[in-house]
């Protein structure tokens, strides 16, 4: 419990012991996030040799393209690019065979989600490091913070959740039960009350107990409901004023089935508050994740977290190659390409 | 952030201007902003094609009337379209079943039920005063029980206890004996939300709603929703027999093109939606509202208005005309009136826009069935006989309506009906019809009435 910041050098590293240490691990989820983003194949690449009889691509065939794009959320902005980059081979007379046309798709794709990865790192100092958890309503916070307290705590770190949900009936008692199941200390006042005040006392109490990584729920919002972004501001502006830098990171939630109003909810949360990085929720069921691509082709925001189910280990840090992977090859011939 | 139907439309319909037919070749390009426009508000890309389709094929042909754009005859096709599929206007919760009627709630992880459930109890106490029992068997989010729970007692409603350890069958059981012992109208029954693709979770909800016998079984849906929405409601469809759809979240600025998407391919209606936090926000479903969301288009209904605002104007200057050359208003005007009425969905039509009340008994006989039944019986006439109603003696009536399929009575209430209305327009032909253009005119925007 009183572990005092334990070992600096491990600590530090958390980063890349996750990613060097347990790579049978990664792997897995990868491989989960094939499974479940694909139920077997790509929405993208499915019966591509069908569509190919000639096996050279034509115009027919960049349309259907497309619209299997648009029809995994992908959006039309971003879908626009990936086309151009598949048009401007067409026309050059570059496109050969599926392979190339995967090979380009794949390209434009990395391009735009590549910047986007870059994992979280908890960096030694400032103790507690703050993690402010935003997001509409039922986008999957809670559950988040539940996996994330989880993954934390395995790392060695000493956590404390913040019950700033004191607006939804029951919030506060939900978060205390992830808190029970991770035996880890939650920080609540009653319903109604005002959640910076939450804050304030769990930050205080945060320092007070040496703790290494303070998540704070939020009441789920609409990004158009100015009072309570109002509110998301003042919560900053009271962490501020026991460490200047809280929230040291700031996370915006999206719910992996929610459509291109994603994007509009990812703008307006970082206008008002300033992400510092996005977590993509449920993106098992048959939703494709797509929006993703639209997101980071629109805003730039690193993404951090990617959740692919209920348990906790179905949450793992975001890898723009394996993902694209994983949205173009099916289950089945990505199990064939990585042998 | 996303560019507006208005915007797209008034652009490709540049090239519409001057056409006097909407043809496959000259919508092309604006088929296809609308396609854009429609998959960027989230509508799912078989209904997009389906839609579409739909579209074209009612528009390519069509003559365009002379009051109008042809850019303008397309949003109005394409509005009417979206509306039709919408379907009719709040069809509210058919709870006439042996007391306690049962409401179950269904959906995806974080669509909205449990504050729906509080919602809708709300709404049948204050509205319906009914005596509404609350239950959740969702055993799985924790505190989801505990939420409804405290929801309940917000609004003063029964709640069911029920422990996360208990089976969902056993807690809707017992949930249904409370009911019945309470004397409860109206039980509601949250559940989990979960996956379409969770087989397990999928066959529980059938477990409940098999034990529950529900009279209504609502599919809940996030209105933020994306295209796999579509495969959602399908399978809640056919795993449950769904009565209607309630679209959530709709205070934010998602387009909503799930409305149309779950309508589409459930064929069920969409009964109410979600707006906001407050527990007495759920709304009756407006078609009109919802169509010019999907479409980015605020000013739709508006323009839309206008637009028959002007259909109207052309007719009622024609009959106008006839009226200040001294012609009497025949059964054959009555005609063309009745299908222009039938064409704006029955009433509301012409007469309504004119200055005056309309006689008791004609606006009786504007029903869609009604005008349909009317114009039969002035087609079964000579067209001697309507230029002259006054020829219509009995043997001919009795002809008339054989012809039509209806009764005698039904002829004479359609002469007297017309009688009246001749009437009206002779008073109104002696000096009264410059009187009723200016009037008409100061209802039509600035700049419009020419």
């Amino acid at each position: 419990m009183f572990r005092k910041k334990a070992n600096p050098p491990e600590s530090t590293r958390s980063g890349q012991a996750d990613s060097s240490g347990p790579s049978e691990e990664k792997k897995g989820f990868f491989r989960r996030l094939r499974q479940r983003l694909n139920q077997g194949e790509s929405f993208l690449t499915y019966d591509l040799a069908h569509l190919l009889p000639g096996g050279k691509p034509d115009e027919a065939f960049l349309e259907e393209m497309e619209t299997r794009l648009l029809s995994g959320d992908v959006g039309v902005e971003a879908t626009s690019r990936i086309m151009e980059g598949l048009d401007r081979k067409l026309w050059r007379d570059e496109l050969k065979d599926t392979r190339t046309v995967m090979e380009t798709m794949r390209e434009t794709m990395l391009g735009i989600l590549g910047p986007c990865e870059a994992p979280l790192e908890i960096p030694d100092t400032p103790r507690p490091f703050v993690i402010l958890m935003v997001g509409v309503n039922g986008s999957g916070k809670t559950t988040t913070i539940g996996k994330l307290a989880r993954r934390f705590k395995d790392q060695g770190q000493q956590v404390m959740l913040a019950a700033g949900d004191t607006f939804r009936a029951a919030a506060v008692e939900q978060i205390q039960v992830w808190g029970q199941r991770n035996d880890v200390p939650v920080i609540a006042q009653q319903t109604g009350a005002d959640p910076a005040a939450v804050m304030f006392d769990a930050l205080e109490a945060a320092r007070a107990r040496d703790i290494d990584v303070l998540i704070a729920d939020t009441a789920g919002r609409l990004h158009t409901q100015e009072n309570l972004m109002e509110e998301l501001k003042k919560i900053k502006r009271v962490m501020g004023k026991i460490d200047a830098d809280a929230p040291h990171e700031t996370l915006l939630v999206l719910d992996a089935s929610l459509g291109q109003n994603a994007l509009v909810q990812a703008s307006r949360f970082h206008e008002a508050i300033g992400l510092t990085g996005l977590v993509m929720s449920k993106l098992d069921g048959t939703a494709k994740g797509g929006v993703l691509l639209a997101v980071a082709e629109n805003l730039g925001v690193p993404i951090r977290y990617l959740g692919i189910g209920e348990a906790a280990e179905d949450l793992d840090e975001f890898r723009a190659a394996p993902f694209v992977d994983a949205l173009l090859a099916g289950d089945r011939s990505q199990e064939a390409g990585s042998a | 952030m996303f560019e507006g139907l208005s915007d797209r439309l008034s652009r490709a319909t540049q090239n519409l201007r001057g056409k006097g037919r909407l043809t496959e070749e000259n919508i092309a390009d604006t088929m296809r902003q609308v396609r854009m426009a429609l998959l960027e508000a989230d509508v799912a890309l078989p209904v997009v094609r389906e839609f579409i389709d739909r579209v074209r094929e009612r528009a390519v042909g069509t003559q365009v009337t002379r009051s109008l754009t042809p850019g303008q005859a397309l949003i109005k096709i394409i509005h009417d379209q979206l509306v039709e599929i919408m379907g009719a206007a709040n069809e509210g919760l058919k709870l006439n079943a042996q007391p306690p009627a049962v409401v179950l709630l269904a959906g995806l992880q974080g669509a909205g039920k449990t504050t729906t459930a509080a919602k809708l109890a709300r709404l049948l106490q204050e509205r319906d005063r009914k005596k509404v029992l609350l239950a959740s068997v969702d055993i799985h989010r924790p505190a989801a029980i505990l939420q409804l729970q405290r929801l309940a007692d917000e609004i003063d409603a029964g709640f069911e206890p029920a422990d996360a350890g208990e089976d969902p069958v056993a807690i809707t059981e017992r949930a249904l004996a409370t009911a019945r012992r309470q004397g409860f109208d109206v039980l509601i029954l949250d559940t989990a939300g979960r996956l379409h693709v969770d087989e397990d979770m999928m066959a529980e909800v059938q477990r409940v709603h098999r034990s529950a016998g529900a009279v209504e079984t609502l599919f809940v849906v996030d209105s933020m929703a994306g295209q796999d929405a579509v495969n959602a409601a399908r399978a809640f469809d056919q795993a449950l027999p769904l009565t209607g759809v309630i679209v959530t979240k709709t205070d934010g600025d998602a387009r909503g093109g799930v409305a149309l998407s779950v309508r589409q391919v459930t064929g069920k209606p969409i009964k109410f939606l979600g707006a906001g936090e407050k527990i007495d926000a759920l709304e009756p479903f407006h078609p009109e509202r919802v169509a010019s969301r999907i479409l980015g288009m605020g000013d739709v209904v508006s323009l839309v208005e206008e637009v028959e605002r002007k259909v109207d104007r052309e007719e009622a200057g024609k009959l106008a005309r006839k009226l200040r050359k001294g012609k009497g208003f025949d059964l054959a005007d009555l005609r063309d009136q009745l299908a222009q009425m039938e064409q704006l969905g029955g009433l509301g039509a012409l007469m309504d826009k004119l200055p005056m009340s309309v006689p008791k008994g004609v606006d009786a006989a504007l029903g869609e069935r009604q005008l349909r039944r009317q114009m039969a019986v002035i087609d079964s006439m000579t067209p001697r006989e309507r230029r002259f109603p006054k020829l219509i003696d009995n043997s001919r009536k009795r002809r008339i309506a054989r012809g039509a399929g209806v009764q005698v009575q039904d002829v004479n209430r359609l002469l007297k009906q017309h009688n009246q209305m001749q009437k009206m327009m002779k008073k109104m032909g002696r000096g009264g019809m410059g009187r009723m253009m200016k009037a008409m005119q100061g209802r039509l925007p600035p700049g419009l009435g020419r």
